[in-house]
């Protein structure tokens, strides 16, 4: 067998090990489901009369339609912190000593968990398109728009597991992981994800307008709901692949490094 | 098994020259030599923080040396590091098992990761569940077995993959009396079937028992090296202890041998022997001459204890340091 397809095999072999501890263990999937629903009940329930109001040029737009891609994108955020506490959890188990030691394809055990995240955070956000729906989210997406903003989805699903697989191998704890982990959550709250920028003012504004959730919320909200998407699409994808670049050689160096006595 | 696989004491299972190991300025291998011949056991024996575990990392292609050749196998360790963990097995001191899977399912992750088909995955899993008495736990999550079950899930892991070399970390460390006594037949089963097992322990007992040669570690170096009996001929301590009934059998027979050292209360007379025939035989005819009454006779060669107290100075029980 080459030593690609021994790859792939092994690598399947960790995603199936990794879908089992998930059966195994759904707590953090399921609270994974839970944070993005309760923000969406919140914001759309509780703030969302107040806060549609500064929807401005945008106004028009029901505040729910205007939130759910935000919530959508912060679903992978919450979802990734999963990640690095199952990684870091994982790390500091003897098995992972044990593969190590034996003539396995070194990245297949990082390539299972992240397909494994990958699976558990395209669930979650089913779910919580679902959730949105109920709460009248009416996206205008047509099955092209839907299949786009699927794949714009996964590529930021992708880009934010790898960077939190390397945050799960930095990590001493999952304690650790955990607040690293917190970084991709905390995010989306300065973008555009709740208002649209153009109401915000100074350092704030310039900083929501220049980092990478604004252009992938901005991308999503205009594939799902026909707001204007101009470049954001372009750096969206930039953004992310280029995270998923960065990520995945850091995770990889990390998980490499010789481990200490 | 193929024919190049069949025992033979001549080939090296593991070779090791020169292997050197630092960790920042607290150097812990200072340069060890192993020649560990197919189909043997050899034992690794020291204190805690002698090196031991060090040495199984380093040779298990887990840590890097920072000086030294390896050849496991007949592989290069620093080269070829794949083609070593083809052949070996390896089973630390902290249980390398998967705690969120159930036994079976350790048992059918390492056939898959052995690229085994499934039948045969299968087969090896019912096997070893069997072999070493996993059968009602097999269904059962890791995280809920006890030490020696743990050990025993552990090893079987390590066996899977059918290693012709296998590293065993304190195989009995924390375990009960019974789990130990498993664990030392297992070990000679698979000897039995030709593999050749590397082991460390701080047991001297445990070494005396399994090893074929021991190498006897301190502070980073091999103090010694050899068969049990090697080791024990290399250092005086073998003597014979004399009973008596009073005082006064005691201290005649002491006042007559002349190079025994008395102990009053137990009454007993403790006199060096070298473990001829001819000595004994010469010692209780000079008591007969005498005709001094002799309660009782034990003769005792030197143990393992004796070896490592004089050679490093110390009884290794003094040397426990915490890690």
């Amino acid at each position: 067998m080459s030593s690609v397809s021994l790859a792939v095999r092994d690598s399947a072999t960790m995603l199936r090990r990794d879908v089992r501890h998930s059966l195994q263990a759904p707590a953090l999937t399921i609270s994974g489901m839970c944070v993005p629903i309760i923000f969406l009940l919140l914001f759309a329930g509780v703030f969302g009369h107040a806060l549609s109001k500064g929807l401005g040029a945008s106004a028009g737009t029901r505040y729910i339609d205007f939130l759910a891609p935000g919530i959508l994108v912060m679903t992978a955020g919450f979802s990734a912190e999963g990640t690095a506490i199952n990684v870091c959890t994982d790390m500091t188990e003897g098995i992972i000593t044990r593969f190590r030691t034996m003539a396995i394809s070194r990245s297949s055990v990082l390539t299972g968990q992240v397909a494994g995240s990958l699976i558990r955070t395209m669930i979650t956000v089913v779910v919580v398109v679902g959730v949105a729906l109920l709460l009248g989210f009416r996206p205008t997406a047509g099955p092209v728009e839907w299949i786009a903003a699927a794949g714009m989805f996964a590529l930021l699903a992708l880009a934010l597991t790898w960077m939190t697989v390397a945050f799960g191998l930095l990590a001493k704890n999952p304690a650790g992981a955990n607040s690293l982990a917190l970084i991709p959550a905390i995010l989306p709250f300065v973008s555009s994800a709740f208002i649209p920028t153009a109401t915000m003012t100074g350092a704030v504004r310039w900083f929501a307008e220049n980092e990478p959730f604004t252009p992938i919320i901005d991308t999503l909200r205009g594939l799902l709901t026909g707001t204007g998407i101009g470049n954001s699409a372009v750096v969206a994808i930039a953004w992310c692949a280029g995270l998923i670049l960065a990520s995945y050689f850091w995770a990889r160096a990390l998980y490499n490094r010789q481990p200490a006595a | 098994m193929t024919t190049n696989l069949a025992p033979s004491t001549t080939r090296s299972a593991v070779v090791a020259t020169g292997l050197r190991k630092s960790f920042g300025d607290h150097l812990v291998l200072g340069g060890i030599d192993l020649n560990v011949a197919e189909g043997t056991v050899f034992a690794l024996l020291g204190p805690n923080g002698s090196g031991k575990t060090t040495t199984v990392r380093i040779l298990s292609t887990l840590l890097p040396a920072d000086a030294g050749t390896v050849r496991v196998a007949g592989h290069d360790l620093r080269t070829q590091a794949q083609l070593v963990r083809a052949a070996i097995g390896v089973t630390g001191q902290f249980s390398a098992v998967d705690n969120l899977l159930t036994g079976r399912q350790n048992l059918l992750l390492m056939a898959d990761l052995h690229h085994l088909d499934r039948a045969e995955g299968q087969r090896r899993a019912a096997g070893l569940i069997e072999r070493f008495d996993l059968s009602d736990a097999a269904g059962k999550m890791a995280a809920t077995y006890s030490g020696g079950m743990r050990r025993r899930l552990d090893l079987a892991m390590t066996l899977v993959g059918d290693p012709r070399i296998i590293f065993l970390d304190e195989p009995t460390t924390g375990l009960d009396p019974r789990g130990r006594r498993t664990m030392w037949q297992i070990i000679r089963d698979l000897v039995d079937r030709g593999v050749t097992i590397f082991l460390t322990t701080q047991d001297l007992a445990e070494a005396d028992r399994l090893a074929d040669r021991i190498g006897l570690l301190e502070q980073g170096k091999i103090v010694a090296e050899g068969t049990a009996d090697e080791l024990k001929h290399r250092i005086p301590g073998g003597h014979i202890r004399l009973q008596f009934a009073d005082v006064a059998g005691l201290d005649s027979a002491a006042r007559y041998l002349g190079n025994g050292s008395s102990d009053e209360d137990a009454l007993a007379l403790q006199i060096p022997y070298d473990g001829s025939v001819r000595s004994l035989r010469a010692l209780l005819s000079r008591l007969d001459d005498q005709a001094i009454p002799v309660g009782g006779l034990s003769v005792h060669t030197p143990d393992l204890d004796d070896v490592f107290f004089a050679l490093t100075g110390h009884s290794h029980t003094e040397k426990d340091t915490p890690r």
